[in-house]
């Protein structure tokens, strides 16, 4: 099958490749990119481990073609960490309150949990168990992502308060 | 000014040792997604294998039809039984002493069985190979109920058994039979329930469900065909076993295979078995010699990979008129599907079953099971769980409720009179246990007290009577659960699989400067290891847990173990780390001594040092005494410090628990919402009391899941309803509760540091709890058992069958 060239921004940086049209975001993410801190758990979005950023909207990667993001911006659980390497302040969150147990939901979870709290900064633990439900967890019963998300919120408030 | 010289406080905290909830060292991988699963390996030249499945449950297949599969771009070959049969590798040894097809040899047993398996230059490639391949079938008629399947006219599934009347487990006596496990007394447990007061019986269904990893299971096989050596990743939670078990039936020598075992993205059972993709992927790369790597999706996960449960369980319980329980009788039909791949020990074909007389002091007891073929998927493994001790405490937990409702007692009373007593440890139980420790009455007080049980009834029966006076729809139901868990299988002389002794395993080796690194035989799937592990060591031989790196999972670099199911890991690696610890401690103690120039018995171990004793101003620090054990010729002390520990437990574990649910029905939309849960586990020795209380969470979702909606379901053609994730229930963050945690502290008094294991508790305590929580609000119509999952419809039905819509 004849392939096309795609060209995106993945976590802030031009990227290009050759990939087969049919191709899946998530495929040619972690095959062609090897970008693979986002997961494939089911292949039919119903876990959300595979959950990237496009052009700010949490999408499951494995539902959209890799044509579909042609010249889009894309941001993986790779771009969410510190300029200087450190952990992002989700990621610090769901280390420090246990959000995560064998990791494979939790590159899906905290891009999800990131635009979350862009879309809603002040979430009541409601909102951030609807907002959460399109990811699922084998191994945490959520208890501890919920909190984990909810101290993130906090202590990004704090940070903007203090700045300004 | 301040006194420089830390307190043994502050050394103790800078340990970061047992006790402490010490954050996880794995975690700064994954949240960067950092991990390395097997599907993130990706070498040169790899090609990708993809399986022909079966649609049919039960058929004859007469021809595969390749050649149109060839001339697809990138195929490389295909592989059927036919190609497998010359190196005897159609077949395959199941864990349960069964065989098993890697390949359809001439017939198929099951919907989504393995026909053939597609080899290609990428996964795209080989899915359109898989749709190129034609296969003709011939169907057969099918058998989806196990008691259908022993009627003397079932058609035959398992015609390569034909006439074997001696199975792996004893003598079979019809051609779907496979075994047959009986335990303790017959004749006088008959005679109890022919002279008890009361007798209550019932048939309690544990349905088939599935373990379900967000990760599926996946290889990658790379034969170097110039070292003839192989290295196999994959989703295994047995390394160490697979590498023999591969070595046996693909005829390379042990050391020429290497085994390795990378992140694991949840196992709970799933990856305990061998799977005809490891099978194939290895054969494949040895024809192509590149690597392959097999993934199965999630329909395959669902519909091929050990499935869990399955029992029917016919009970007898009998009591005295005041409650006191005299006697247990079950009776299971086992539902195996096509082949027995149980991963059980070799001397329990029904695992733990025999554990099912529960947290109760019952004098007399019978079990007996009977293992049964039919046309579903093979498994029968332990979704978090010790073989088969969620079916065991499930059933007598229900037992125990249908007795409380015939006897028209509370059946929180009914379990506290007939508790086994704190003086009764070490208890053997009628069918055959030696329970190490317990104090079940002072957890079931802390847990009733904890969630105001008398306050709970007394709210229960006014929401009763405004049921029955039409002001309001909703029935409150109160889930009882104190479950006694049997873990950390085990000792050598009773447990193996495959002839392998469960024992295991821990190597440490300490640096110079002081850090160390540890390996195991284990390996973990979420649970912490690195982390936890090294606070054993820390606290054993005083070298803070930050210094300590611990790897598993390696075959060439980890020592010997039969790894992590069945809540193993830290009943008996984790023991194996302590003794590895003391045996390290012990060299270090001679070497201390020698650099304090005193005798080896005038000196004692402190948090971090020994020190002469009664001159504690006089020590060597841990970090003093590695170096001297690198620098310093100790006249008859080797150099060097490190040890190896090989532990064979003289007992099993037995972790204990008091569950408590409180749910609201409501009986017009069949909805049941969580209002509350309590859990009281007592796992002996807490080691980080952080990652306890997530593997209490975890576990507890997976038993809401099994109990409220989760199951594998076929129909009458042997058609899998229930393979993604639309129709197999997982729960999302929505409809998942808060749950309260709470301990009580028995520890072992065999395990070297106390600990029992937890991983596994709440899934086998949480099950019946929610379960018994659904059948308490209907108690007052008349119910006694409704099978589960209590999904909305199922519990729509049940009101509706108790009139409760008229």
């Amino acid at each position: 099958m004849s392939k096309m060239h795609v060209k995106l921004n993945l976590n802030g940086e031009e990227v290009e490749g050759l990939a087969e049209p049919r191709t899946l975001l998530i495929h040619f993410l972690r095959e062609n990119l090897k970008v693979t801190g986002p997961h494939i758990g089911c292949e039919t979005s119903h876990c959300g481990a595979c959950t990237v950023d496009i052009d700010g909207k949490s999408v499951k990667s494995c539902t959209v073609f890799v044509g579909q993001v042609n010249g889009k911006d894309v941001t993986t659980v790779e771009g969410l960490v510190n300029d200087d390497g450190s952990l992002g302040i989700i990621q610090e969150m769901f280390r420090e309150h246990h959000g995560l147990q064998c990791g494979f939901c939790t590159p899906g979870m905290i891009t999800r949990a990131h635009r979350l709290l862009q879309e809603n900064p002040n979430p009541t633990e409601k909102d951030i168990r609807f907002g959460m439900a399109g990811n699922l967890c084998r191994c945490t019963g959520y208890q501890n992502i919920v909190k984990a998300i909810a101290a993130s919120a906090d202590m990004m408030n704090a940070q903007k308060e203090a700045a300004e | 000014m301040k006194d420089e010289v830390p307190t043994t406080e502050e050394r103790v905290a800078n340990l970061k040792g047992m006790g402490s909830s010490r954050k996880r060292v794995e975690d700064v991988r994954f949240t960067q997604g950092r991990g390395n699963y097997v599907d993130d390996i990706k070498l040169d030249g790899m090609l990708f294998g993809d399986f022909v499945r079966s649609p049919y449950a039960h058929a004859r297949v007469t021809t595969i039809h390749t050649e149109e599969a060839m001339k697809v771009p990138g195929v490389l070959a295909v592989i059927t039984a036919a190609d497998l049969e010359p190196l005897g590798l159609h077949w395959m040894p199941t864990l349960a002493g069964d065989k098993q097809m890697v390949l359809a040899d001439g017939k198929v047993l099951f919907q989504g069985q393995e026909v053939a398996f597609v080899v290609a230059t990428d996964r795209y490639a080989a899915a359109d190979g898989v749709e190129a391949v034609e296969v003709d079938y011939e169907e057969l008629p099918v058998v989806v109920d196990p008691f259908k399947a022993m009627e003397p006219d079932a058609p035959v599934l398992r015609e390569d058994l034909e006439g074997q009347t001696e199975g792996a487990h004893g003598p079979r006596r019809h051609h779907n039979h496979i075994f047959t496990w009986e335990q303790g007394d017959k004749d006088a447990t008959e005679a109890v329930m022919a002279e008890a007061d009361v007798v209550a019986e019932e048939m309690i269904y544990y349905h088939r469900t599935h373990p379900s990893p967000l990760e599926t299971c996946g290889s990658v096989a790379s034969m170097d065909k110039v070292t003839g050596k192989l290295t196999l990743w994959g989703t295994f939670q047995a390394p160490h076993a697979i590498r023999t078990v591969v070595s046996l039936i693909s005829g390379i020598a042990e050391h020429n295979i290497r085994v390795i075992s990378p992140d694991i993205g949840g196992g709970f059972g799933n990856k305990v078995g061998a799977y005809a993709g490891y099978v194939c992927s290895v054969v494949a790369s040895i024809v192509t010699g590149k690597p392959v790597k097999w993934v199965e999706d999630r329909m395959e996960n669902l519909m091929s990979t050990a499935f869990a449960r399955d029992y029917w369980m016919q009970g007898k319980i009998a009591a005295t008129k005041e409650g006191k329980i005299t006697g247990l009788w079950c009776h299971t039909t086992a539902d195996h599907g096509g082949f027995d791949a149980c991963a059980d020990p070799t001397k329990f074909p029904a695992g733990f079953m025999n554990i099912c007389t529960g947290s109760y002091d019952i004098p007399t007891a019978y079990l007996a099971v009977d293992g049964v073929y039919t046309n579903k998927a093979p498994g029968g493994v332990a979704y978090r769980c010790s073989f088969r001790v969620t079916e065991a405490a499930y059933f007598i937990e229900r037992m125990i409720e249908v007795l409380a409702i015939k006897l028209n007692m509370d059946a929180a009373e009914l379990r506290r009179i007939n508790f086994i007593k704190k003086e009764q440890f070490p208890y053997n139980s009628a069918l055959g246990w030696e329970y190490d420790s317990g104090d079940y009455h002072t957890a079931w007080d802390k847990a009733l007290n904890a969630v105001g049980y008398d306050d709970l009834r007394a709210e229960q029966a006014q929401q009763l009577e405004d049921f029955k006076a039409g002001k309001t729809r909703r029935l409150m139901g109160i889930g009882l659960t104190h479950f006694t868990e049997i873990v950390g299988a085990g000792p050598v002389k009773n447990c193996d699989i495959l002839g392998l002794g469960m024992f295991d395993s821990c190597e440490i080796r300490i640096h110079p400067t002081g850090s160390a690194i540890a390996r195991l035989g284990t390996i973990s799937q979420g649970q912490g290891h690195a982390t936890t592990f090294a606070q054993i060591i820390a606290s054993e031989i005083g070298i803070p847990a930050d210094d300590i790196t611990l790897e598993e999972g390696d075959t060439d670099t980890a020592p010997y173990g039969l790894g992590t199911y069945g809540s193993r890991s830290t009943p008996v690696a984790g023991a194996a780390t302590a003794m590895a610890g003391r045996k390290i401690k012990a060299k270090a103690q001679m070497i201390a001594a020698y650099l304090l120039e005193v005798h080896d018995d005038d000196v004692e171990f402190d948090v971090d040092r020994f020190v002469v004793k009664g001159a504690p101003e006089r020590f060597k620090t841990m970090k003093e005494i590695a170096f001297a054990a690198y620098n310093q010729a100790i006249p008859g002390v080797e150099p060097g410090l490190e040890a190896v520990s090989y532990y064979d437990p003289p007992n099993m574990t037995y972790p204990f628990g008091a569950y408590i649910c409180v749910l609201d029905i409501d009986v017009d939309t069949g909805e049941a919402e969580v209002r509350k849960f309590y859990a009281l586990d007592d796992c002996g020795t807490r080691i980080n009391p952080m990652i306890i209380e997530g593997q209490v969470h975890g576990g507890l979702t997976e038993a809401l899941a099994i109990a409220m909606g989760q199951e594998i379901a076929y129909d009458e053609m042997g058609n899998n309803k229930s393979a993604t994730l639309m129709d197999f229930f997982i729960p999302t963050s929505w409809e998942t509760p808060n749950y309260e945690t709470d301990h009580t502290t028995t520890p072992s008094p065999h395990h070297p540091i106390g600990a029992k294991g937890v991983g596994e508790s709440p899934n086998v305590g949480g099950v019946p709890c929610f379960s018994n929580a659904v059948h308490d609000a209907f108690r007052p119509f008349g119910l006694t058992q409704s099978h589960m999952p209590h999904d909305h419809w199922r519990i729509w039905k049940t009101a509706n069958g108790l009139g409760l819509h008229s």
